[in-house]
């Protein structure tokens, strides 16, 4: 039931969301084991959903690959004025199921799942265990919204969703006040972006009048916009903004090295894998919209290749673990952005795809080793642990060799693609090209470097692990382990898929995504592949021994001679402490943002104290003020108006009463004396009133 | 012969003696007393006018006059025995309860 | 006739008198005892308006019953207690004055109207034999009032006797 299956497609983001709900309800009175096998089972259900949909979309033919399921009208709008003329707005809640969305509820739920299974391990022994995984769950629900979404406004939902969740996960250990403000820091920086984004989509609404991607890639196949239009150069600026925020490019990047402070699991699943590639999925999607503003692009693929060789020279000389790892996020990220700026949005996507295999590997073996030494990540309180921890180590070696791009591991195809298409762009001047090119290699350089100086540094040579820490190495449990071997399965194999022609092979990859991107770039490589293939090889080799030069240096300066890298430091200690206090990017932006007069605390306090003094003063004070002041006209009204005519009728009864009552004296011949007065005075009436006919009646007797 | 309204004027005098009697005396019992003259008086009325008019109707009368008096003074001593019994006192100013 | 009148105004005095004195009286045994005295003018009285059945009606049944019945319940109650009080209460001239005004107005009616009750004109053997002609018109004309007398009779007995009855 080919057709049918897809139907399901809103299983995917509800399963998750369903186990968040329970243990957002009923978590905390759970038992550990409930929880684990939930909130993993209802994960793993939705890959093996995502796993069924894209076996069905892949026996569809390739033109008929797209299906959209709609749930329900979110906001029937109505009409309005838009460029196009006058257009029907209405935001729908549903999915859309294409080559894009399948590969990424794919990549997304897989890793998703594994890093789950790996979390059972890793935060055995924490507390608010349910809190972890119903936060984690939750956001593989927005998560999976904003990939499938069909709608940039639903998209944004997700956009918003995993940001609030990235806050609950990077601050999960909220009593610590690094934890906090970390989590804190993500989420104002993202907001930060996500304004951009915002005016993205309002503009994108009025030039358009829809939200839809279906929609907007119709109006702009019937040729609504030419190209480099101010309009569209605006929107595409405006979404790439919030794109930088969400994907830590440059200048809104800074949230993520610190938000390591999240356990490793969440910086596997968020930082890695998933959240952070939102920004370049975002873009991807909505590629028909960059292809017509070739300015933005130009600016994304240079903010990506700067991005990348700027948070790689970061990463050079951190000393924690996870630090390293979070800059190579950023600056692998910066990659993504390249291809995408060179128009090869598939690459960008299957850099995405293997970056989360090696990088949620590289994130998840240094949680073990963090495990195996009581969660320290300095490295340097590490050193000759391979044969401590064996598995750990060597899945660590084989997500740095993935990540170095060495041959024929996954990082090697799709760092190797980026860098061939970048060179090869047609679309691009000769010399600007060679300049982004040779950015991409030197921090392929760089990366290797760094990479290896972690492998060389932490798994080989003297321990430098503390006495009391060293007894308790061990290796971790196969529900940590486990997952370790597969994603270091994926990051050998995970490349395969897009074996370029060069090398013999089909990049079925790149042609399963090709209906979505439609892109001159397809065309313009097909140009370049034709003019021969050796110009292709020619550079693959150049990457090859860019990778070695680095794990040489590595090797070097951590193996062969270890006091090398203080001399260095030593000799250029100006541009080390330049490196290692991150540029002082943060430093700047505390001063200007934060304490700054204008923009930061100030505004903010000043803003505080309105809100308190005139806000709260009239609105709560006041309203508290004037209830009891209505309650005293209440009091009062009632006191006097009601009861006082309830006391008036009584006042009234009694007055009229008195005669009557005065009489009462209990007294019996006080009432006899009265009835003889009575008599007195009838006898007296009827004899005045008819005396005339008393005297007749007398005189006629 | 005596005309009949000398028996009349008799007999508003004791009819007014009576009802001084009734309105001023304290003790119950010569209130009661003073009813039985006020009875005493209508009846010379009736049997006045029943001579004066030679009806036997009169007579009839005020026999059942003397036998509502009877029993009036019947009942009405006997709730006085039943009151002295309970307040030890006949004095009509100290029998005032039925007051507002 | 003059033996006539005398007898009558004798026999008045005697009733306004001790009726006087019935009411006027601070020991109440001396009341009943002038009441007593009263009812046998007015009993001589009725002899005079030749009502000789209700002449001894009245000694028989006011005198000898009402009046002994009385004298009864003057020994229940405290004598001595009551001789020392005060005879007469606090509204005891305003009473006075209200009588007096309806004697003068009896007294005025009476007066203005006196032509009409002149000496009558039947004789006096109108109402003879008296106790037949009572028993007669008693039991034919006024059945029912008499047998509702008897009912009031027995009514105010058994009301008598659960009243004084000792609880």
């Amino acid at each position: 039931m080919p057709q049918n299956f897809l139907e399901w497609v809103w299983l995917v983001p509800l399963l998750p969301l369903l186990s968040a709900l329970v243990m957002l309800l009923v978590g905390r009175s759970l038992p550990r084991a409930v929880v684990s096998w939930l909130c993993c089972g209802t994960v793993g259900l939705s890959f093996l959903v995502s796993l069924g949909i894209f076996r069905t979309l892949a026996s569809l033919p390739a033109a008929a690959r797209v299906y959209e399921k709609v749930l329900f009208t979110w906001l029937p709008a109505g009409m309005f004025q838009t460029a196009a003329g006058l257009a029907e707005f209405r935001i729908e809640w549903g999915y859309l199921v294409d080559p894009l969305s399948a590969v990424m509820i794919l990549v997304v739920s897989g890793v998703g799942f594994l890093i789950h299974v790996y979390s059972v391990g890793y935060m055995a022994h924490e507390g608010g265990y349910y809190r972890y995984f119903g936060y984690l769950n939750l956001f593989m629900f927005m998560m999976l919204t904003l990939v499938l979404a069909n709608n940039l406004l639903v998209m944004f939902v997700g956009w918003e969703g995993v940001g609030l969740c990235s806050y609950f996960l990077i601050g999960f250990w909220f009593l610590k006040k690094s934890a906090a403000d970390a989590g804190k820091k993500a989420f104002v920086v993202n907001r930060v972006g996500d304004a951009g984004f915002l005016l993205g989509i309002f503009l994108i609404s009025t030039t358009f009048g829809t939200l839809s991607f279906t929609q907007i890639n119709a109006a702009v196949a019937a040729g609504q916009l030419s190209l480099g239009s101010g309009v569209i150069t605006a929107i595409t600026l405006l979404l790439f903004m919030g794109a930088t925020g969400k994907s830590a490019q440059i200048p809104l990047y800074v949230w993520l090295p610190d938000a390591m402070e999240g356990p490793t699991p969440v910086s596997a699943l968020i930082h890695a894998a998933t959240m952070v590639t939102a920004g370049v999925y975002m873009v991807a999607r909505t590629n028909a919209l960059y292809q017509l503003a070739p300015l933005t692009l130009e600016i994304v693929a240079v903010i990506g290749a700067l991005t990348a060789i700027y948070a790689a020279s970061m990463g050079l000389v951190q000393n924690d673990i996870k630090r390293v790892l979070a800059y190579s996020t950023i600056s692998q990220l910066g990659y993504m952005f390249l291809a995408c700026g060179m128009g090869a949005f598939a690459t960008g996507i299957f850099h995405l795809s293997t970056h989360a295999y090696f990088k949620a590997l590289l994130f998840l073996a240094a949680g073990s080793v963090m495990h195996a030494l009581s969660n320290e990540t300095d490295i340097r309180k590490m050193g000759g642990l391979w044969n401590r921890i064996p598995l750990t180590a060597r899945t660590f070696l084989i997500g740095g060799l993935a990540i170095a791009g060495i041959f024929p591991l996954a990082g090697f195809f799709s760092k190797d693609e980026i860098l061939w298409r970048t060179f090869s762009n047609t679309d691009y001047p000769v010399g600007f090209r060679q300049v982004l090119w040779g950015i991409g290699l030197l921090t392929a350089v760089m990366t290797a470097f760094y990479i290896f100086r972690l492998v060389f540094f932490s798994f080989f040579g003297q321990s430098r692990v503390p006495r009391e820490v060293e007894h308790h190495i061990h290796e971790s449990p196969p529900v940590m382990t486990i997952p370790l071997v597969i994603l270091a399965a994926l990051s050998i194999v995970g490349g395969w898929v897009g074996i370029p022609a060069a090398l013999g092979g089909s990049n079925p990859f790149e042609d399963f995504l090709a209906p979505v991107f439609q892109s001159h770039a397809a065309a313009a490589s097909v140009e370049a592949t034709a003019q021969g293939h050796g110009l292709e090889l020619g550079l693959m080799g150049v990457s090859l021994v860019a990778a070695a030069i680095g794990i040489g240096i590595a090797y070097l300066f951590y193996l062969r001679q270890p006091e090398l890298p203080d001399q260095w430091a030593f000799r250029f200690s100006r541009l080390y402490k330049l490196l290692f206090n991150k540029y002082y990017v943060d430093e700047l932006y505390s001063a200007v943002f934060v304490e700054g007069p204008l923009l930061g605390k100030t505004m903010g306090n000043s803003f505080a104290r309105f809100d308190l003094k005139v806000i709260d003063g009239i609105g709560v004070d006041g309203t508290g003020w004037f209830t009891r002041f209505s309650s005293r006209l209440s009091i009062w009204w009632d006191t006097w108006i009601i009861d006082g005519s309830v006391r008036a009728l009584g006042f009234t009864v009694r007055l009229l009463s008195w005669p009557v009552r005065v009489i009462q004296t209990g007294f019996v011949q006080a009432y006899l004396f009265l009835m003889a007065t009575g008599v007195v005075v009838f006898f007296f009436y009827y004899v005045i009133r008819y005396r005339d006919e008393i005297r007749q009646l007398l005189q006629l007797r | 012969m005596v005309p009949t309204s000398h028996y009349l004027f008799l007999s508003a005098a004791l009819l007014t003696i009576g009802v001084i009697g009734v309105l001023t005396r304290r003790n119950l019992i010569v209130v009661l007393m003073s009813i039985e003259l006020i009875l005493n008086a209508v009846n010379i009325n009736l049997i006045a006018f029943a001579r004066q008019l030679a009806s036997v109707e009169g007579h009839v009368f005020a026999i059942f006059v003397i036998t509502v008096a009877a029993a009036e003074a019947a009942v009405g001593l006997g709730i006085l025995i039943a009151f002295f019994r309970n307040r030890e006192t006949v004095n009509t100013d100290e029998i005032d309860l039925l007051k507002w | 006739m003059m033996f006539y009148q005398v007898t009558f105004y004798v026999l008045a005095a005697i009733a306004v008198v001790s009726a006087l004195l019935v009411i006027t009286r601070r020991n109440p045994v001396h009341s009943a005892i002038f009441l007593i005295v009263t009812l046998l003018s007015v009993a001589g009285l009725y002899l005079q308006l030749q009502a000789e059945f209700l002449a001894a009606v009245q000694i028989i049944l006011y005198i000898g019953g009402v009046m002994v019945l009385f004298l009864f319940v003057i020994l229940l109650v405290n004598l001595e207690v009551t001789v020392r009080q005060e005879p007469f209460n606090r509204m005891w001239w305003i009473a006075g004055v209200a009588a007096l005004v309806l004697l003068a107005e009896l007294a005025i009616t009476y007066y203005l109207g006196r032509q009409a009750f002149a000496t009558p004109v039947v004789s006096a053997a109108a109402l003879q034999p008296n106790t037949e002609l009572i028993g007669r018109t008693l039991y034919q004309t006024y059945m029912l009032p008499f047998e509702m007398a008897s009912l009031l009779l027995l009514v105010a007995m058994v009301g008598a006797v659960i009243m004084a009855r000792r609880r």
